[in-house]
C-alpha cells in the first residue's frame, strides 16, 4: 500500500513539475517578449545620438552592411543562375521560356530578395552583434559605461540598430539586382532565349510599386526584426562564455523564424486587392 | 571633418544600392514603359470583357495607345463597362471599332482599336458605340461541337427523306458523326 502511494504521489510530482516548466517557460518568453520591446522603445527615444554623431552610426554599416556585400553579391548571383535554370525547364514544356525573365525577376523583387538577404544578414551579421554586446556585457564595458553617465543604449544599441535598419535594403535591392543578372546570364547567353523578350516580358510583368516597393517595405520590416533581435540577444546574454555562445544560437533561430512568419503576414497584406 | 577609409567604403555601398533600386525600379519595373503623358478617357461597353484587367494595353495599329483605367459593371444594361485612357497625341474618329483580343493563344488580353471613317473625332468622356467582345474558347469549342452535331442530324435527315436507302443511311450516320469529332484536334 505504502509503495503504491509513494509511486501514485511521484507521478503526481513529476506532472506537476512537468506542467510547472511548461508554465514557467511560457511566462519567461513572455517576460523576454516585454524586455525585447522595452530595449526596441528605449533604442528609438536614445537614437538621437547615432544620427548627431554620425561616424558611430556608419563604422556600424561598415561592419554590417559593407562586410557583407560579398556573400550577398555571390549568393544572389549563384539564386537568380538556378531559378533561371530551373523556371526554363518547366517552361519550356508549355512553350513560353520567354517568361522566364518575368519568373526570376518577380520571385527575387517579392520573396527571395528580402528574405533570403535577412537570413544571411542574421547569419553574418547579426550573430556578430550578438557576439560583440555579450562580450561588452561579461567583461562589464556597459557597467563601466554607465559608471561614466554613458548611455550605453544611445551609444552601443542605437547606432548598431540604424546601421542594420540602413543596410538590409540597401543590400536587398543589390540581392534582387544581381540576381536578376544571373538570371539573364543563364536565360540568354547560355540556353539562348531571346535578350528582348526576356527584358521586355519582365517589364511588363513588374510593377515598381506593387512589387518592388513591396519588397522594399518587407526589407525594411525584417531589417528591424533581425537587429533588435541580435541587439536584444547579446544586452539580455547571460555574462559568460556559454551564455554569449546560447545567445548567439538564439539569434539566428529566432531571426530565422521571424522573417519566415513575418514574411508570409506580409505577403497576405499586400496581396489584398 | 576628417575623411576615413570607412566613410568611403559606406560611400562606395550606399552609391551600389541606390543604383541596384534605380537599375530595378528602371530596367526591370515598369517605370519606364509605363508613361503614356497626357491622356484622355473615353468608355466602350462590352457584353463579355473576358480576362481583361485594368492597365492591360490599349493597341492600334499594334502601337499601345493607352491603358484600360478601370472595368466596372453596369447592372441596368448588364454589360461590362471599359474606361481607356488614350494618349492625346493619338486622335480617333467617333466611329472607331474597340475589341478585345489576346496576344497569342492563351496570352493576356487586351483593347484593340480600328479606326472608321467619320470627321468627328473622340473626346474626353465619350463612348465607343461599336463593340466586339472577348473570344471565350469554351463558348467556341461548345458551339463548333454544336454544329457539327447539328450537321451530321441535318444529314440523317436528308437521308430519311429517300426510303430507298434509309437502313444503310440509317445505319451510316451514327459512325460517320463519331469519326468527324474523333478527328477533331480536341
Amino acid at each position: 500500500m505504502n509503495l503504491k502511494r509513494m509511486i501514485k504521489s511521484n507521478l503526481l510530482t513529476s506532472i506537476t513539475r512537468f506542467l510547472s516548466g511548461i508554465g514557467y517557460r511560457m511566462i519567461a518568453r513572455v517576460w523576454r517578449l516585454g524586455a525585447g520591446t522595452r530595449l526596441f522603445f528605449l533604442t528609438i527615444v536614445y537614437s538621437g545620438e547615432s544620427f548627431r554623431r554620425f561616424h558611430l552610426t556608419l563604422r556600424e554599416i561598415y561592419f554590417t552592411g559593407v562586410m557583407s556585400l560579398l556573400i550577398i553579391i555571390v549568393s544572389a548571383f549563384f539564386v537568380g543562375m538556378v531559378l533561371a535554370l530551373q523556371g526554363y525547364n518547366t517552361l519550356q514544356k508549355y512553350g513560353s521560356s520567354e517568361a522566364i525573365g518575368v519568373l526570376v525577376a518577380l520571385s527575387l523583387v517579392r520573396e527571395l530578395g528580402p528574405v533570403v538577404t535577412a537570413l544571411l544578414f542574421a547569419g553574418r551579421a547579426g550573430t556578430a552583434i550578438t557576439a560583440e554586446i555579450g562580450l561588452m556585457k561579461t567583461t562589464e564595458q556597459l557597467s563601466a559605461m554607465e559608471m561614466m553617465a554613458v548611455n550605453p543604449i544611445a551609444r552601443v544599441v542605437a547606432p548598431r540598430f540604424w546601421a542594420g535598419v540602413i543596410s538590409m535594403p540597401i543590400l536587398a535591392a543589390l540581392f534582387s539586382m544581381v540576381g536578376v543578372l544571373g538570371g539573364y546570364l543563364v536565360a540568354v547567353p547560355l540556353i539562348g532565349v531571346d535578350s528582348g523578350a526576356f527584358w521586355s516580358q519582365m517589364q511588363a510583368n513588374v510593377d515598381v510599386r506593387d512589387d518592388i516597393v513591396n519588397g522594399v517595405i518587407k526589407s525594411v520590416v525584417f531589417a528591424v526584426a533581425c537587429t533588435m533581435i541580435a541587439l536584444f540577444e547579446g544586452f539580455d546574454a547571460p555574462p559568460t562564455a556559454e551564455g554569449v555562445s546560447h545567445a548567439t544560437t538564439r539569434t539566428v533561430v529566432i531571426s530565422s523564424l521571424t522573417v519566415l512568419g513575418l514574411d508570409f503576414v506580409l505577403t497576405s497584406f499586400m496581396m489584398v486587392v | 571633418m576628417e575623411r576615413t577609409k570607412i566613410d568611403l567604403w559606406v560611400g562606395v555601398f550606399v552609391a551600389l544600392g541606390v543604383a541596384a533600386l534605380l537599375g530595378l525600379a528602371l530596367k526591370v519595373g515598369n517605370l519606364t514603359s509605363n508613361n503614356l503623358g497626357k491622356t484622355y478617357s473615353v468608355s466602350a461597353a462590352f457584353e463579355n470583357v473576358g480576362g481583361l484587367k485594368p492597365n492591360a494595353p490599349v493597341k492600334s495599329a499594334g502601337v499601345v495607345v493607352g491603358r484600360v483605367a478601370d472595368i466596372k459593371f453596369d447592372s441596368k444594361t448588364y454589360e461590362a463597362i471599359v474606361n481607356i485612357n488614350i494618349d492625346q497625341r493619338y486622335v480617333f474618329p467617333k466611329d472607331t471599332f474597340a475589341n478585345i483580343y489576346t496576344a497569342g493563344l492563351l496570352g493576356e488580353q487586351y483593347v484593340g482599336l480600328e479606326a472608321g471613317g467619320e470627321d468627328d473625332s473622340l473626346k474626353n468622356g465619350d463612348k465607343i458605340t461599336q463593340t466586339q467582345d472577348a473570344v471565350v474558347l469554351e463558348k467556341m469549342i461548345s458551339q463548333f461541337l454544336f454544329s457539327k452535331a447539328s450537321e451530321s442530324e441535318s444529314d440523317s435527315e436528308a437521308a430519311g427523306a429517300k426510303p430507298v436507302n434509309k437502313k444503310s443511311s440509317e445505319t451510316k450516320s451514327p459512325e460517320a458523326a463519331s469519326t468527324e469529332l474523333g478527328d477533331t484536334p480536341f
